[in-house]
């Protein structure tokens, strides 16, 4: 922004010592204008940049506001956001209570189901990523998952929840396990397909410079694969955290889903609307959260 | 010096694709000596990249006799160092790494991780890159990069350098440049190298014989220039030399004339 108008002021004095020679007098007007242009433009890129990434998002959370504001007037059962907003300070002012199992703060609640997903999840990255990993180097072992996966893996998530009720004969494995069965998958498959997308240069400098196995996988293989499997971490996490209030409204115990359904039961619907909102939040964290890590490994 | 250091009778490479069956090279016979400097020139698509592929050891020949000193080729070895077109750095690996990589393989069994450093050091400091060693490839020039390729190729202190069209994508200095520096490494190293080329100029310049292929589907050898002038050259000398010039007019005859290939 500096350097624009220092340029204009440069740009003129030279006109005018020019101006005996009418040969040379056009050029620096030439020079001058798209020096003005650059200057007004990124003037008008400043406020481009507040209309493009500040106005929208405002204007879309007031619209958002008022609508629900609207259809809380005409539906009294339904609180409006002043009421919930109230209703969120009180709850979060003492969000680590703990008065028995059916009954304990916010804080505990959502530890408790970020437990779940985490364990539930990382079991299914440990096995779903070197799973990926074999699927993509061996095409036999993907001819013959192929199967299994296209079945497997647009079952509803919940269809899981008896199978691990009957199995582990426990509320929380049956819960953890919903959430390793239904986020697997994103990771096995985005997994396979990096391995599959390695360049076929960087497999061949492999093939010239006759690396053994272990070194195409450190030096080769998992670095080109990287981003794929971020990818793949990055919707599994999404799925997990889906399920989660599913899971947990099914399973019980404590976690942000139980509550949900818990504080249904007490008819208190400010704390259900407050639950969305906090799914919703953590759910962008992680995934923003991920995003960043994802950047990370980008060459 | 007048070992037949790679040898090729008969070989020929046929592709099977879903149209049927598609001899992209057939009926090739080429020697080469130690130390000599072979290109292979040709238009675009006359299979001459799959020739050096063939010899690299990338692809399997469909047919005939490869011997690389005296033994079969059956697969890419440490004997025969490549330079890709495109350079092909491990963009996750500094220029160091890149080239640790190779040497490691190599000399990794029988010396020292001091002495192993010591050697690609050495190597990247022979392309002039010691300052860059450091530095990812997309921090570097493309001159650069390709430097840091034929200095991975060097590490292993290959028997044979196989380029293919290694200055393809360079600016016209970069690669008069880099054809110098070329020109000295070969000198110094003794290598016998094989390059796959679409420049005459370059051809002329750095090679011993100049192979020239015929247009492809079943691309041969059409003729085989011997490029008699004296080491080491002067790229400004040559320029007003008149053998230069009847050598340089008898590639370009060959190409434009007697196989000119028609707009596609």
């Amino acid at each position: 922004m500096n350097v624009a108008p220092m340029t204009k002021k440069d740009v003129i004095p030279i006109s005018r010592n020019d101006a005996a020679s009418p040969m040379q007098q056009p050029a620096p007007n030439v020079a001058q204008r798209p020096a003005a242009r650059k200057w007004t433009a990124s003037l008008y890129g400043g406020m481009d940049a507040l209309t493009q990434w500040a106005i929208p998002p405002l204007l879309g959370l007031i619209v958002f506001l008022l609508g629900w504001s609207l259809l809380a007037e005409y539906s009294p059962q339904l609180p409006g956001p002043v009421k919930t907003w109230h209703s969120a300070v009180e709850l979060f002012s003492d969000p680590f209570y703990d008065n028995g199992p059916n009954d304990q703060g916010i804080g505990w609640n959502i530890l408790h189901s970020l437990e779940r997903v985490g364990m539930g999840f990382g079991l299914a990255a440990l096995i779903g990523i070197p799973l990926g990993f074999m699927i993509g180097r061996f095409s036999f072992l993907n001819k013959m998952t192929a199967p299994i996966i296209s079945l497997l893996r647009p079952v509803s998530p919940l269809a899981w929840l008896p199978i691990g009720l009957l199995v582990f004969k426990e509320a929380q494995p049956a819960a953890i396990w919903v959430i390793f069965i239904s986020s697997i998958w994103p990771m096995v498959i985005n997994t396979a397909v990096g391995v599959t997308k390695v360049p076929v240069d960087y497999l061949n400098v492999a093939r010239v410079l006759n690396l053994s196995e272990f070194r195409i996988f450190s030096k080769i293989l998992f670095p080109a694969v990287l981003p794929y499997m971020m990818t793949g971490v990055r919707l599994s996490v999404g799925v997990a955290w889906l399920v989660i209030v599913a899971a947990e409204m099914l399973t019980g115990g404590v976690g942000i889903g139980f509550w949900v359904w818990d504080e249904w039961n007490n008819l208190n619907v400010e704390h259900i609307i407050i639950a969305i909102f906090v799914v919703g939040i953590i759910g962008l964290l992680l995934e923003q959260a991920l995003l960043m890590l994802a950047r990370r490994f980008e060459y | 010096m007048h070992k037949k250091f790679i040898q090729l009778e008969n070989v020929e490479r046929v592709f099977v694709t879903r149209q049927g069956t598609y001899t992209a090279i057939t009926d090739i016979n080429l020697a080469i000596q130690q130390g000599e400097f072979v290109s292979i020139i040709g238009h675009s698509g006359c299979g001459k990249s799959t020739l050096l592929n063939l010899v690299a050891g990338l692809t399997p020949a469909s047919g005939g006799i490869m011997l690389c000193n005296g033994r079969e080729i059956t697969g890419p070895g440490p004997d025969r160092g490549v330079v890709f077109q495109n350079h092909s750095l491990l963009p996750w690996l500094t220029c160091f790494g890149n080239v640790y990589l190779a040497v490691e393989r190599v000399f990794g069994r029988t010396e020292k991780k001091s002495r192993l450093r010591e050697r690609t050091e050495q190597v990247l400091d022979l392309v002039g890159l010691k300052e860059a060693q450091h530095k990812y490839p997309h921090e570097i020039s493309g001159g650069m990069k390709q430097r840091v390729g034929t200095a991975r190729a060097l590490s292993m202190q290959p028997k044979v350098l196989l380029l293919d069209e290694p200055f393809g994508a360079l600016d016209a200095l970069t690669r008069a440049l880099l054809q110098d520096e070329l020109m000295r490494i070969v000198a110094a190293s003794g290598c016998t190298v094989m390059m796959v080329t679409h420049d005459v100029d370059e051809a002329v310049l750095l090679s011993d014989r100049v192979v020239m292929m015929t247009n492809g589907p079943a691309a041969t050898i059409g003729q085989v220039l011997q490029i008699a002038l004296p080491r080491p050259r002067n790229r400004l000398a040559l320029a007003e030399d008149a053998r230069y010039a009847s050598l340089r007019s008898e590639v370009l005859k060959f190409l434009y004339q007697r196989h000119a290939k028609h707009a596609a």
